[in-house]
Order: C-alpha cells, then sequence, then structure tokens
C-alpha cells in the first residue's frame, strides 16, 4: 500500500490529551530532579549559618530565580492537569467533556501562571538589571 | 503498508481497559495487584501534594518576597513550629514517592533493556531512598539553638 502524503513531513497534531500527557511527563521529571536538588540545599541547614546562607545565596541569582519561575509553572501545570487526569479517571463518563476540561484546565494554568509571573518579576528584574520595583 | 503499532485494549499485558475506548485520562488503571496500588498510590498522593507541594511552591518561593527572605534564622524561625516540620517531613516523603514512582512508570515506557532499566529504576531509588534518611534526620533533629546567635 501507497504512504499517504500525510504520512511525512507533518507536524504531528494529536489530540489535546497527547500534549497534556507529554507536558505532564516533563514537568513531572523536572519537578522530580529539582526535589533531589532541592532536598540536599535545604539539609545543608543542619550544618549551620554559614553553610546554608551560603547555599541560599545561589538562589538570590536572577537566573537562578528564572530558573525558579520555570519550577513554579511546571508544579502548577503538573497540579491542574492531574486534577483533569484524575476526574476523568474516576469518573469515566467525564470523558465526554474532555475538550471542555483540557480548556478549562489550560486556561487556569496560564492565568495562575502569569498571576506568578506578576508577583515574581520585579524580584527577578531587581536583581538582573539593578531596578529597584 | 501503513500499519499501526498499537495493540488492542484486551491484548495487552496489564490486562483489558476497564474505561472507555477513548483512552483518556491518566495511565490505564492496572488490573490488579503492586501495579493497581501504586496507580492508586499516585492519585491519593497527588491530592495531597495539590496542598502540600502547591501550598510550599507559594508560601515560600512566591508570596512575601519569596526565597530573598530564606536565610538560617527564617528556617530557625519557621521550624520552631511543629506544624511546618510535619509539613515538610510529609511533603519529602510523599514527593519523594510519588517522583520516584513517576520515574519508574516514565523509564518503563523508554528503557527497554531489561538490564538498563533494572540499573536506571535502581538509581533512583537509591538515591531516592539516601535523600529521605538525610531529609527526615535534618528535619527532626535540626536545633537552631546549637549556633548562638546565628538567628
Amino acid at each position: 500500500m501507497a504512504k499517504r502524503k500525510a504520512d511525512f513531513g507533518t507536524l504531528y497534531k494529536g489530540s489535546p490529551g497527547q500534549w497534556s500527557w507529554i507536558a505532564h511527563r516533563i514537568t513531572g521529571i523536572a519537578v522530580t530532579l529539582f526535589l533531589f536538588a532541592h532536598i540536599v540545599d535545604t539539609a545543608v541547614v543542619g550544618w549551620g549559618p554559614d553553610a546554608y546562607n551560603r547555599v541560599t545565596s545561589v538562589y538570590h541569582n536572577w537566573v537562578v530565580k528564572l530558573l525558579e519561575l520555570g519550577l513554579v509553572a511546571a508544579v502548577l501545570y503538573h497540579a491542574i492537569n492531574g486534577v483533569k487526569v484524575m476526574i476523568m479517571d474516576f469518573w469515566p463518563s467525564t470523558t465526554r467533556y474532555f475538550r471542555a476540561m483540557s480548556l478549562v484546565s489550560t486556561g487556569l494554568f496560564l492565568i495562575s501562571t502569569a498571576a506568578v509571573t506578576v508577583i515574581m518579576a520585579p524580584g527577578i528584574l531587581n536583581d538582573a538589571l539593578g531596578w529597584n520595583l | 503498508m501503513a500499519t499501526t503499532e498499537r495493540r488492542a485494549p484486551s491484548e495487552h499485558p496489564a490486562g483489558r481497559s476497564r474505561r472507555g475506548a477513548m483512552g483518556y485520562g491518566g495511565r490505564e488503571r492496572p488490573a490488579g495487584g503492586w501495579e493497581l496500588w501504586t496507580w492508586l498510590f499516585m492519585r491519593i498522593s497527588g491530592v495531597v501534594l495539590l496542598f502540600l507541594a502547591v501550598g510550599h511552591v507559594l508560601i515560600m518561593h512566591v508570596l512575601d518576597e519569596g526565597v530573598d527572605r530564606v536565610d538560617f534564622g527564617f528556617v530557625a524561625a519557621r521550624w520552631d513550629n511543629p506544624f511546618w516540620r510535619t509539613w515538610d517531613w510529609a511533603l519529602l516523603t510523599l514527593a519523594l514517592l510519588h517522583g520516584v514512582n513517576g520515574m519508574r512508570v516514565v523509564i518503563q515506557d523508554y528503557v527497554r533493556p531489561i538490564g538498563w532499566r533494572f540499573a536506571v529504576n535502581m538509581f533512583f531509588y537509591v538515591v531516592g531512598f539516601m535523600l529521605f534518611v538525610l531529609g527526615t534526620v535534618v528535619v527532626f533533629t535540626f536545633d537552631p539553638s546549637r549556633w548562638p546567635g546565628a538567628s
């Protein structure tokens, strides 16, 4: 059978479920890897103020703060999408409203991430550009 | 010939899908045994982490100056309250279990050779366990009075 033209060279446009599935994976892996590092840096508090304050000063770097904003966004995505997954897993009849739920969860994620960005941006800009917002 | 590799639900090793044919939602619910318990654990811990992890991130990283205010004195004052020590220990435990089990599921999909899969899984189990011990010891033994005047 000849391969259809559509088999080649097109961007795969799957159902929203496939995009949220891969985003759930990526955010989950990212948060887990950060968690490993974060347990170590927090545990340093047991070695006294000099050691701990030295470690936490890393978090005051603006590049690290940008990564931190990404971390918050990843946690928010994983949490909100996780709720959507659980609703459909425990009440399978709700898959009928799958598209609506995808829209709502994506909207909640975008709104909450925008709010967090507005809150965190002054601190990042102050450190990056020497502003005093 | 254009073929699809997807197997019918009835051929899936985990057993027949108990959900609709659409395949929405999370990982297909396993038929039973250990896999069903980990599937259930991911969802129950997920609900708890919704409060523990999102709350932690908002309190520590977003609101009220975020990490700018976090230093030794801040932790000493915070962990003066057993409520926050308990919160942080519960977060440590559930986040590690949820994260390492999530890694196991992902590794099942992408690391096919059985020896490599064992090695990568073991790496996460061992590191996760060591971090659990480290975090537990620090959360419950931290005593700022060992450094007078620091906070």
